[in-house]
């Protein structure tokens, strides 16, 4: 999977989970914490997603605003972590 | 307690308000009175009262007039000094023919003035009308337990208890005002004068508004929290001196409630320490018997049976349970707004609403309740929170400071950092702003803007042109130099005490059947005690309402007071999207019924729907929706249920019939063939 493809598909999955909205504005560059798109316990929603798409697993450790705080952080840190 | 209201005209261009208007207007209201119904009228003023008789049965009939017959009250609620009040006033010449509160507060308006609300220790909201200076006088209590709501247009004022009685009148228009929906999704509660309702303005709870002959309109604020500024001054008592100080006030205020009341008063049993200390107290105040009731929930996981049943048996109370199903709740929840008059953005209310009935089954007329406890004495996790961020914010790299909030939300601490790290980014955020205004309820407030993202283009536009009143823009001036525990206090008082709990949650649920809560923990003197605490009596560390816990200690059982605190919550989006939840909910989130309220955009509403509805197919046992789903479902189709019933219909039950005991007409004869 590259990065391109999972930054398609956590748009995809945001805009259908958290904005409802197809058209919505969503940068990946964006914090999503920090603009309210994902709350405190909609990150989990997104962390299964993530796990189940891509088939990763997250370490406890690994689950800190520095990796899922954009999108682009979401892509490049899963792209990391499966050419690891 | 009772329903009010009237319809008052400002200079001489037009006729007296009708009877059969008047009539409509106190019918709409009904549920709040069924005793007994009284109207008064002159040539520029109706008033109407539906009366629920709590006390002087026989003699405390509204609307009440003044000796020579020139004042004219319509008033609901209870002033609990009265005795004390006519004890000041008798000296000064005024002379009583009832027994009742509401014959006190018209002298008491001759001998004081606007000034005279002040020394009430109440719960009301009134309509004073001096029909010699041609002069309304609105009132309503410190936190606005009562509700009371205000329009004018075209030379006249109308007031009512409820809105629904200002719809009846044809010629008022209905449309919801996009500011109190946006002040909804922001602090959960329209803030007054703000309403749901555009041209509709709710009387600030602690005010008086007058209008004038000239049309000269008035108001005056009385009281708002307030609470010592920092650094403290040398607080008299110590905490030992304080408990005993805190217990006494909690016990009269209780009597006060008890025994004003030529009724019998029973007691709301949560389970929790507040309703369990009102519940002793209470039942400690009159000997006989004492009646409790409870919800239960078919849902374990929000039920508290075994508190509940613990304390009944200390006290030896009468105790009756209702248990409460998802599905009980998604049947009542249109009945839930047609009485709560605005959007929710939990279904909390709706058991509330099947108890009050339950209570007036059993032939109860008024309730004790536990609420105000949490905001007076620092009870709730936001307290608590805004004390941890407030600490962290001090040392934002450290590590060590966030780890309390384990201590304050324990799943945090048992799912092995499931997200930990993305829950505390969540509470980090604001954190380099401890001094602002609402640095305590800056991430509520966050999360529930997240709603507007529902909003229509209609609703957005109409936004941008005009935004909603902003909170923190009308702030006491001591705010700042309060501690950070005593502003959060004030926020919560102002949001979501005053505009959901009390009212939502509180006195529309119970008078749907009749009911009157009355709540020690607002009574006034005790409220002014709590305020003016050292903030770590309240809030010792992260241990919450400390000094209460030492009142209640000697009192009730340990296993109440040490037991987690259980935030009242009933399940919510899932009641209205499992299999089977009814029909309505479906067409009034649809496509068509969206575009037809134009608040929301459909597509976004029906994205939202079909994820709830797969949600709630899903296993049961896991953690199905988020807070922020929650909070969307059931807010969205509260404002849908609103704007179908009091836009498109006028919010009124159908029905009803209304035959006055009280009937004071002096519309001369002429006048009347004059408007025939």
């Amino acid at each position: 999977m590259t990065s391109e493809e999972i930054r398609a598909k956590v748009h995809q999955f945001i805009r259908k989970n958290f904005l409802f909205d197809d058209k919505a504005q969503l940068g990946d560059d964006q914090s999503l914490l920090g603009s309210g798109v994902v709350d405190s316990t909609g990150i989990l929603e997104l962390i299964s997603f993530l796990e189940e798409t891509c088939s990763v697993k997250f370490e406890d450790s690994e689950l800190v605003a520095d990796n899922f705080d954009t999108i682009n952080k979401i892509a490049a840190f899963i792209t990391t972590k499966l050419h690891r | 307690m009772c329903g009010i209201a009237g319809k008052v005209n400002i200079g001489d261009r037009h006729e007296p308000p009708s009877r059969e208007l008047l009539t409509s207007m106190v019918r709409a209201i009904r549920h709040r009175g069924p005793d007994e119904y009284g109207l008064y009228r002159d040539a520029h003023a109706g008033l109407v009262h539906a009366r629920l008789s709590l006390i002087d049965l026989t003699s405390g009939q509204q609307p009440l007039a003044n000796e020579d017959g020139s004042l004219w009250i319509v008033f609901n609620g209870e002033i609990f000094n009265y005795i004390e009040l006519r004890r000041d006033l008798e000296p000064l010449g005024h002379r009583f023919r009832t027994q009742s509160d509401t014959e006190v507060i018209v002298h008491a308006y001759e001998a004081w003035g606007d000034d005279c609300f002040r020394r009430f220790n109440g719960q009301w909201a009134l309509a004073l009308w001096d029909s010699r200076a041609r002069r309304l006088v609105l009132s309503r209590d410190r936190i606005g337990v009562r509700p009371l709501y205000v329009r004018e247009a075209g030379g006249h004022v109308w007031f009512s208890s409820e809105v629904k009685a200002m719809f009846a009148d044809p010629e008022v228009p209905r449309a919801i005002d996009p500011a109190g929906l946006d002040q909804t999704f922001t602090y959960w509660a329209s803030l007054a004068p703000t309403s749901l309702f555009r041209g509709i303005e709710e009387i600030l709870p602690g005010s008086v508004r007058t209008y004038e002959a000239s049309g000269a309109k008035r108001d005056v604020v009385f009281w708002r929290p307030s609470y010592p500024v920092t650094p403290p001054a040398d607080y008299p008592l110590t905490i030992h001196e304080a408990t005993e100080a805190l217990a006494e006030k909690l016990e009269t205020a209780t009597r006060l409630r008890v025994l004003r009341a030529d009724v019998p008063v029973g007691s709301y049993l949560s389970g929790g320490l507040d309703s369990s200390l009102t519940a002793l107290m209470g039942r400690k105040a009159k000997a006989g018997v004492f009646r409790t009731y409870s919800i239960r929930f078919q849902d374990a996981e929000y039920d508290e049976t075994e508190y509940q049943r613990a304390m009944a048996a200390t006290i030896d109370s009468d105790h009756q349970e209702l248990v409460v199903s998802r599905r009980d709740i998604a049947n009542v929840f249109p009945e839930v707004i047609r009485h709560t008059e605005r959007p929710i953005l939990r279904t909390a209310p709706a058991p509330l609403y099947l108890l009050s009935r339950v209570v007036r089954d059993s032939g109860i007329k008024a309730v004790l309740t536990g609420e105000g406890a949490d905001e007076m004495l620092a009870g709730y996790d936001i307290f608590r929170e805004a004390e941890i961020r407030h600490f962290w914010s001090r040392e934002p790299g450290s590590a060590a400071r966030p780890m309390l909030f384990d201590r304050l939300y324990p799943y945090l601490a048992r799912s092995p950092q499931k997200a930990k790290g993305m829950a505390l980014e969540f509470w980090k955020q604001g954190l380099d702003r401890p001094a602002g205004p609402g640095f305590s309820h800056d991430p509520r407030w966050r999360t529930t803007s997240q709603l507007k993202r529902f909003y229509s283009a209609e609703v957005r536009g109409a936004l941008e042109a005009h935004p909603a009143g902003d909170l923190l823009a009308g702030l006491p001036p001591d705010f700042n130099r309060w501690d950070t525990l005593s502003r959060a206090q004030y926020l919560e008082v102002v949001t979501l005490l005053s505009g959901y709990l009390i009212s939502s949650q509180g006195d529309r649920m119970l008078m749907a059947h009749s009911v009157e809560g009355r709540f020690p923990f607002l009574d006034s003197e005790v409220m002014e005690f709590c305020n003016a605490l050292p903030p770590n009596y309240k809030l010792a560390g992260l241990n919450e309402k400390y000094i209460l816990k030492r009142v209640a200690r000697e009192r009730i059982p340990a296993k109440i007071i040490d037991r987690p605190k259980q935030p009242y919550r009933a399940p919510d989006a899932v009641s209205f999207v499992e299999e089977g939840a009814p029909e309505y909910v479906r067409e009034a989130l649809a496509e068509e019924a969206v575009r037809d309220a134009g608040l929301f955009d459909p597509g976004p509403v029906r994205g939202l729907y079909a994820k709830c509805v797969a949600r709630a197919a899903r296993a049961s046992d896991e953690p199905a929706f988020s807070n922020a789903d929650n909070m969307a479902l059931v807010g969205l189709l509260s404002a849908q249920l609103l704007h179908r019933q009091f836009i498109r219909g006028d919010g009124a039950a159908p029905g009803g019939h209304v035959e006055y005991t009280t009937l004071v007409d002096r519309v001369p004869f002429q006048q009347l063939q004059g408007t025939a």
